[in-house]
């Protein structure tokens, strides 16, 4: 395993190898993402070739990329990326990831874009490093490019293979500063430059199985996350938050926390609260040993049992229409037949492994560093840049892998407290937070209430689809924490959050777009219940609006198909007009022996245990996604086990196809476990889901027995995202099999044993 | 404050701490032993879990006074001279995670498991299993890494 210290420019200029002021090499227990800290900041060109990539002296290849791991495998596919493009092994190249000021701004981690966008110029970067490598060798070896052939990293000539030098040769004697033209930004940052890449039809590291190159150092104990970083002098501190929303700060008691040995301070900041102490067990004591006075909490939010009539009655503050076809209205209107239903979708927490940690070294008059596991290293030097008023290039963000995030789970907000505390003492303060900082205070995704319609006419065909979602934002806090009011911490201290944007739970955008002759689709964001620092504040969760999306349209797609007669891939297949998204649901029903037939089953036995099967179809931004669910359902008690799930997936070029079937293996599980066990809890002023038992999450008995993962692979398409398209359709799948087994349709979710029961017992038959 | 002998990964370490404070804050800031991490605090996820005795403890809840003069063993500790155990073996085999934090649950779980009971039934496993976490939700491959790990264990015993 190559090691993952970062040299500076100025090494590889000098070509020195030597490290470091101020630290001990010898101490294992420090990152070389502190070390890099202690170099200083770069001043970075994009445009050049040597700020994306450098070998080293021992013929390393140093990649730097604004991008991350967040747990998915995205390094190794980067790694395959660059190496078939310069031909050299893949464990020869070792990546620089989210630090701004030695990696380019690709606007961090999302939206499933790091291979479809963010792989672009590393591999433009690596096919013109190899140019110019070529363009160095064909000099020291006297023939033209054209003669030469690389192997591993090692330039020969093609007729005389004796006549050889290597890339760290060619490197050490050579400038790899080549010009670049740069294009686009964010996520669509791009370079060009002299080389060309490779014809896909030629590649022979991209597609293929490696092993992905953090697994077997994790397993091994040797993998550094964030909670690992300590740097010189560091302390330690934990946030204290309000007893509910509206709750004001009167005052604060320090006294007991006083006595604990390593206390050292408490902090405060309008409604923020934190102490600080020099190790972590002393933080932890003292937060619970700080007596806060609060004004009473406010009764802000509904009651959980009301939410969803609250949000039926609410006035929207946004409203979109998405799609507006023929007149939806009038065919309803003179419909033979009418088919309406409602479907409901919790808040649900990131609820990480870890709860988020950071370090913050804050320095008024110099550079500050944070060190921090979110995905959008940038976006957060930015926000920090202003919550702490200093010019941008007095802020340095460097992004160290901490447990997978899941889109925008608090881990920023964890950075934001560790700034607050180190500004507040002086000195550099790490945070982890609490389990319930994290469940309870973390961001959440949003809860989604829909209605449908739909006009069947006197041939049973489908004339109009009606749809309506009534959302809260996805956006409440913006999911690029690129300004100071972004973070929960800066709100309770007073920073408005004015970042937030209208984010809308869509038809035919989070759910296939279906094809039916009249279609009406509107969607409505809803006003969030407290603004400044509250912990039902929405933001991403994986696939932003996908699964509740899903779960309404597929759920109801399947109600049309049932009352239709028509199978439920049958009935999908004819109201689809692209062909891809039919050949995962083809591909998916093969590999499950789907039975033709519709829904419910018609004989279910007469046993307290009847079983199912269920389809759910997922297409996002190029990538197409079948699901097939098959469930036992206990009719006595409503619990409901999958027995096994089956999932074609096409994301047009696969890069690695064992790493991709990990990723869509966790998806089906997590997004099993988002359908079927987890809705954060509240009452009127607080979230009261603070862990693993308030907030239950899929275990080793809910795991099914068989999953069957079908790949398509499209070598000639580019590749797509695959980190959150096979979340999307599970709850859908689930639900339609629960329908089948027991000609109950389940319309809210989670899928408790309580809320099916409650249905089996209602006995809506179709 | 009071002298506390650790005997970890077979070093022996003695260190000045309150007795009260959880075994994980001793291993990971006073022996910078990183791999038991923390997950909840409350000893329902198992991200902190260590051997203790050969059996699967939460270092998070654990006193560390409880743990003094005992064989503490981390995921550090696993491997011998470098060379992976045939549990971690069978999990690199089996890519069987997606971030990785939780590992140090399911790993030395399946340790402690397939040492007490080399032939664990499907029912077994996900019992021993049950009180452990992955939010990223690996477990498809984890199960097939600890299947994978009992039949070498079977073939090589």
């Amino acid at each position: 395993m190559a090691s993952k210290t970062v040299l500076s420019r100025r090494e590889f200029v000098k070509d020195t190898g030597g490290l470091l002021i101020g630290f001990s090499l010898a101490d294992a227990a420090v990152l070389p993402q502190v070390l890099a800290a202690a170099e200083g900041p770069e001043k970075l060109s994009t445009n050049r070739l040597d700020a994306w990539l450098r070998i080293d002296r021992d013929g390393n290849v140093h990649v730097f990329t604004g991008k991350s791991e967040i747990g998915m495998g995205v390094e190794t596919g980067f790694a395959q990326i660059v190496a078939e493009e310069l031909d050299v092994p893949v464990s020869r190249i070792i990546f620089v990831m989210g630090d701004t000021s030695t990696t380019p701004d690709q606007g961090g981690v999302g939206g499933s874009t790091s291979i479809a966008m963010g792989s672009k110029p590393l591999r433009n970067v690596g096919a013109t490093a190899r140019a110019v490598l070529l363009r160095l060798a064909a000099k020291n070896l006297g023939a033209s490019p054209e003669e030469l052939q690389v192997r591993e990293g090692i330039v020969s000539v093609k007729a005389d293979p004796a006549r050889k030098v290597s890339y760290a040769e060619l490197a050490a004697s050579g400038d790899l500063d080549d010009a670049l033209k740069v294009s686009g930004e964010g996520f669509a940052l791009n370079v060009e430059g002299l080389g060309k890449p490779k014809d896909p039809s030629t590649y022979t590291v991209v597609g293929q199985p490696v092993p992905r190159v953090d697994i077997a150092p994790k397993i091994m104990g040797k993998w550094q996350y964030i909670t690992d970083v300590r740097v010189p002098g560091m302390l330690h501190g934990r946030a204290i938050r309000p007893a509910g929303v509206g709750a004001k700060l009167m005052n604060v008691d320090d006294s007991a926390a006083k006595k604990i040995p390593g206390y050292v301070q408490t902090v405060t900041k309008g409604n923020f609260v934190g102490v600080v102490a020099d190790n972590e067990w002393a933080a932890i004591r003292a937060a619970k040993a700080v007596r806060v006075n609060w004004t009473a909490p406010q009764p802000l939010f509904p009651e959980q049992k009301d939410l969803y009539q609250h949000m039926r009655s609410a006035a929207p503050k946004a409203t979109k229409e998405t799609v507006k076809k023929g007149d939806a209205a009038g065919a309803l209107a003179s419909a033979a037949k009418k088919v309406q239903a409602s479907y409901e979708t919790p808040y649900q927490s990131h609820a990480t492994m870890g709860p988020g940690c950071a370090v913050a070294d804050i320095h008024t008059d110099g550079v500050s560093t944070i060190w921090s596991g979110g995905q959008k290293p940038h976006a957060l030097q930015k926000g920090f840049a202003e919550l702490l008023r200093v010019p941008l290039d007095k802020v340095r963000v460097i992004w160290v892998e901490d447990a997978g995030s899941y889109g925008r789970p608090g881990f920023e907000d964890t950075a934001a407290d560790a700034v607050l505390l180190s500004q507040a003492v002086g000195k550099p303060v790490r945070v982890q937070w609490s389990r319930a900082d994290m469940t309870a205070w973390g961001s959440k995704g949003p809860a989604v209430v829909y209605d449908l319609a739909a006009a069947i006419d006197e041939r049973g065909e489908i004339a109009a689809v009606e749809f309506t979602s009534r959302a809260f934002s996805g956006g409440e806090v913006h999911f690029q924490p690129s300004d100071a009011g972004n973070y929960l911490g800066a709100q309770l201290s007073g920073v408005p959050n004015t970042g937030g944007v209208d984010e809308f739970a869509q038809w035919g955008v989070q759910a296939p777009p279906y094809v039916f002759p009249n279609i009406h689709a509107v969607s409505h964001v809803i006003a969030g219940f407290y603004d400044a620092g509250s912990p039902l504040r929405t933001t991403h969760l994986r696939d932003p609006e996908g699964p509740q999306t899903s779960f309404a349209v597929e759920s109801f797609i399947d109600e049309l198909a049932a009352t239709t007669g028509a199978d439920p891939i049958d009935f999908r297949m004819r109201h689809l007009d692209n062909a891809r998204a039919k050949a995962v649901l083809t591909a998916a029903a093969e590999k499950a022996a789907w039975e033709r037939r519709p829904s419910p089953k018609s004989n279910k036995g007469s046993g307290d245990v009847v079983t199912g099967r269920g389809v759910g179809l997922s297409t996002r931004g190029g990538t197409y996604v079948g699901t097939i669910a098959e469930v036992e359902v206990n009719r006595r008690t409503g619990a409901v086990r999958v027995t096994r799930f089956v999932c074609a997936h096409d994301c047009g070029m696969i890069i690695n196809p064992e790493a991709l079937r990990g990723t869509i293996a966790a998806n089906l599980i997590q997004s099993m476990s988002r359908g079927m066990k987890e809705e954060v809890t509240f009452d009127r002023s607080k979230v009261t889901s603070v862990d693993w038992t308030t907030y239950p999450i899929a275990r080793a008995q809910d795991i099914p027995a068989q999953v069957d993962i079908v790949l398509i692979n499209h070598p000639e398409l580019p590749p797509n995202g695959a980190g959150e398209p096979s979340s999307r359709a599970t709850a859908a799948a689930i639900a339609n099999a629960i329908f089948d087994a027991t000609g109950t349709r389940v319309r809210q979710t989670p899928l408790t044993p309580a809320r099916v029961k409650a249905a089996l017992s209602g006995s809506q038959q179709a | 404050m009071s002298r506390t002998l650790l005997k970890v990964n077979g070093q022996s370490h003695t260190i000045d701490i309150e007795p009260n404070c959880p075994l994980l804050y001793a291993l990971r800031d006073n022996l910078a032993l990183n791999n038991p991490r923390f997950g909840c605090g409350l000893g329902q996820c198992g991200a902190c879990t260590v051997l203790i005795d050969n059996r699967a403890v939460r270092s998070c809840t654990l006193p560390v006074s409880a743990a003094a003069g005992k064989e503490i063993v981390t995921l550090e500790g696993l491997a011998t001279d470098g060379n992976p155990h045939a549990v971690q073996k069978a999990f690199i085999e089996a890519q069987a995670f997606q971030c990785g934090y939780c590992l140090n649950g399911w790993v030395l779980t399946a340790k402690a498991l397939l040492d007490k009971n080399p032939h664990p039934s499907d029912e077994e496993m996900r019992t021993a299993f049950e009180p452990l976490i992955c939010r990223c939700g690996s477990h498809v491959r984890i199960l097939a890494a600890v299947r994978r790990a009992a039949d070498e264990m079977k073939r090589s015993a």
